[in-house]
C-alpha cells in the first residue's frame, strides 16, 4: 500500500510533537514577536521570545497549522531555547539544508527537528516544515521590541 | 450513468498513469480540468503546425486563416453561453482578468462616492479584491451577503444589502468551496429592482451545467477556459452590448484601435476595443475546441452525469465517522464539488496522504479566505469531479479516506 511511504513523513516522533506540541501557548511578555502565515495554505504562526544577553531565554508559539508545520514548530523551539541567538540563526539554515535534501555539518544541533529530513521527498510541504523557522529567522533579527508582521491574535489558539 | 465515463477516458490520455504506485484518480477539477486530445490537437496540429500567423493585421494567407479560426473560437463561445452577438463576447486571460476589467472599467463609470458594491461570502479572491481596490479609490462601501447555516445564499440578507444604493452585484454561480449553485434569477431580480447590475463569476458553472446568459438575463459573466476542458490563459468577459459600448478600454495599444493621432487615438469596435496586443490565438483556438467537445456531449448530460457521481459519493463521505462536508448535504444543490475535514486532522496532512494513494484533492484555503473565516476553518479538503470521472473514482476517494483515518490512528491525534 502506497501509503506506507507516509512513515518517512510522518515518523511517530513527530506524530507525538504535532499532538502534543512542546511550548505551545503565549507568553506574557515577550522582547520579541512576530506573526508570519503562509500564503499558499493559510497556515499561521504567532511566535513570541524573550531575548536577554544575547540569549533565548524563553520561546512560545501558537497558530494553525499542518501536524507538519505544528511538528515542527514545537521541535524549533526545543532546539533553540536556551540558545545563543547567534546560534539559533545558524541553525535555521542548517535547517533549510536538511529539508531540501542536504546534510548539515551540526545534525545533532537540531534535536528532534532532525527527524523532518523526510520533509525533502515531499516537495509540496518543506513550506510546511520551515514556517516555524523562517518566523525565527525574522523575529531575531527584525523584530527586537516590535510587533513585526500584522499582530498576535490571543484569541487564537 | 449518462455519459459513459470510461469510454470517454480514452481522450483524456494523462488521466491513465501511476502515480505514487497508484492509479491516478484526478479530483481536483475544480482547479484545472485535463484536455482532450481534441483540444490539444487543434491548438497544435490545427494551429500552430498548419495556420500560426498573427490575427487581424495580415493579407497573407496563413494570417487569413489564423483570423478565421480565431473568430470562428468566438462564435463557437457565443453559441455556447447563449450570447446575442459575437460583439458581446471577449477573450481575457481568465475569470480573474474578466471581473478586473469590470471593475476597473465599469466600476470607473458607474460608482461614486457612497455608493454600493455588494458581493457574498463565498465568493473567490478574485470576485473579492478587484471591488475592494474599486471601493477603496472610490470610496464606495462594499457590503456581504450572508450564508444559511447549510452554506447557501441568505436571500433574506440580500434583500437587505442590496438597496437603492447598490450599483453593482457581483456573485458566483457556483460556489468554488461549496459546490452549491446560487439562485441568480433571484438576486438579479434584486439588483435589477434597484437599478444595480449584476456580474456573474461563472468559473464553477459553465464548465458544469447549461448556461444561457440571454435568459438568465444577466449585465456580466465570467468564465474560464482552463476549468473546461480549454487550455490556461484564456478566459471570456460577456457583457450586455450596451454597458460594453460605454465601457473604456483597460489597456490600450495594437489591435484594439482604429485611429491613432499624435496626442488621441479612437478605439475599434465590439469586441476588438478590449483586446489590445496579440491576443491569445491559440488559447482561444483551444477553447473553441473545448467548447465543440462540450457541446457534443451535452451540457445536460454533463450535469447530470456529476451529478449522478454527487449522488453516489456525499452519503459515503457522510457516512464516514468523523468527516464533515462544508454547504449543503442535499446532492441535489451540488455540483461535483465536495469540500470536507477530518475530525483532528489538518487538510494538507489529508491530501498528503490521498496522494499517496493517488487521489488528488485540493487543501487549503481555495482563494476563499473571508468564506473560510465563516465557515470558522483555517482550511479544508476539497474533492471536485468532472465528466471523466467514475463511480470507481468516488470509491477509491472514500478507501483512501478510511486509509488515512487509519494511518493517522483513527482521528485520535
Amino acid at each position: 500500500m502506497a501509503l506506507s511511504r507516509l512513515d518517512n513523513l510522518y515518523r511517530q516522533v513527530i506524530l507525538d510533537h504535532s499532538s502534543h506540541p512542546h511550548h505551545h501557548g503565549i507568553l506574557d511578555a515577550s522582547t520579541n514577536q512576530i506573526e508570519l502565515n503562509n500564503p499558499a495554505c493559510g497556515d499561521v504562526i504567532q511566535l513570541q521570545l524573550i531575548v536577554e544577553d544575547d540569549m533565548i531565554k524563553d520561546i512560545k508559539f501558537s497558530g494553525n497549522g499542518c501536524s507538519i508545520s505544528t511538528a515542527s514548530a514545537s521541535m524549533m523551539t526545543d532546539a533553540v531555547i536556551g540558545k545563543k541567538v547567534a546560534d539559533a540563526l545558524e541553525m535555521v539554515q542548517e535547517f533549510s539544508l536538511l529539508v531540501q535534501g542536504e546534510e548539515p555539518k551540526n545534525l545533532d544541533d537540531l534535536g528532534d527537528a532532525a527527524m523532518l529530513s523526510g520533509v525533502a521527498k515531499f516537495p509540496a510541504r518543506i513550506k510546511c516544515a520551515t514556517l516555524s523557522w523562517k518566523a525565527l529567522n525574522r523575529a531575531l533579527t527584525e523584530g527586537k521590541q516590535t510587533t513585526v508582521d500584522g499582530h498576535l491574535h490571543r484569541d487564537e489558539e | 450513468m449518462s455519459l459513459d465515463a470510461a469510454t470517454l477516458r480514452k481522450d483524456f490520455p494523462i488521466l491513465d498513469q501511476v502515480v505514487n504506485d497508484e492509479a491516478l484518480v484526478y479530483l481536483d477539477n475544480a482547479a484545472t480540468t485535463q484536455k482532450p486530445t481534441a483540444v490539444m490537437d487543434e491548438m497544435v496540429n490545427g494551429y500552430y503546425y498548419k495556420n500560426n500567423a498573427n490575427v487581424h493585421r495580415g493579407v497573407h494567407t496563413l494570417a487569413e486563416r489564423a483570423t478565421v479560426q480565431f473568430e470562428a473560437a468566438r462564435e463557437k463561445v457565443r453559441r455556447f453561453i447563449g450570447a446575442k452577438e459575437t460583439a458581446e463576447v471577449l477573450f481575457t486571460r481568465g475569470t480573474t482578468t474578466s471581473l478586473n476589467w469590470i471593475a476597473r472599467s465599469y466600476g470607473e463609470l458607474a460608482i461614486q462616492e457612497g455608493d454600493e458594491i455588494v458581493i457574498s461570502y463565498m465568493e473567490h479572491h478574485s470576485n473579492i479584491i478587484p471591488w475592494q481596490q474599486l471601493a477603496k479609490s472610490k470610496k464606495a462601501v462594499l457590503k456581504y451577503i450572508g450564508l444559511t447555516a447549510d452554506g447557501q445564499l441568505d436571500l433574506a440578507d440580500a434583500e437587505k444589502q442590496i438597496t437603492a444604493k447598490t450599483k453593482i452585484v457581483s456573485i458566483a454561480h457556483v460556489s468554488n468551496v461549496l459546490g452549491v449553485i446560487n439562485p441568480i434569477e433571484k438576486i438579479r431580480d434584486l439588483a435589477h429592482a434597484q437599478g444595480a447590475v449584476i456580474v456573474v463569476d461563472g468559473a464553477q458553472s459553465v464548465p458544469h451545467m447549461p448556461v444561457d446568459v440571454v435568459a438568465l438575463d444577466v449585465d456580466f459573466y465570467c468564465f474560464s477556459g482552463h476549468k473546461m476542458l480549454g487550455p490556461t490563459g484564456i478566459g471570456v468577459l460577456y457583457g450586455k452590448r450596451a454597458h460594453l459600448e460605454q465601457m473604456e478600454p483597460v489597456e490600450f495599444g495594437g489591435e484594439m484601435i482604429d485611429f491613432v493621432n499624435l496626442q488621441d487615438s479612437t478605439w475599434k469596435e465590439l469586441p476588438w476595443k478590449f483586446e489590445a496586443g496579440t491576443p491569445n490565438i491559440a488559447g482561444a483556438i483551444g477553447l473553441g475546441a473545448a467548447v465543440d467537445y462540450l457541446e457534443k456531449l451535452g451540457m445536460d448530460q454533463v450535469e447530470a452525469h456529476e451529478q449522478e457521481l454527487v449522488a453516489y459519493v456525499l452519503p459515503k463521505l457522510l457516512a464516514i465517522e468523523g468527516l464533515t462536508v462544508y454547504g449543503p448535504q442535499d446532492p441535489s444543490l451540488h455540483t461535483g464539488v465536495i469540500t470536507f475535514n477530518l475530525d483532528g486532522l489538518h487538510p494538507h496532512d489529508v491530501a498528503t496522504a490521498l496522494d499517496m494513494e493517488g487521489v488528488a484533492v485540493r487543501a487549503g484555503h481555495h482563494c476563499a479566505q473571508p468564506l473560510m473565516k465563516y465557515l470558522d476553518v483555517s482550511a479544508t479538503a476539497r474533492a471536485s469531479f468532472y465528466l471523466y470521472n467514475t463511480k470507481e473514482d468516488a470509491d477509491r476517494l472514500v478507501e483512501a479516506i478510511l486509509a488515512t483515518k487509519e494511518f493517522f490512528g483513527h482521528g485520535a491525534f
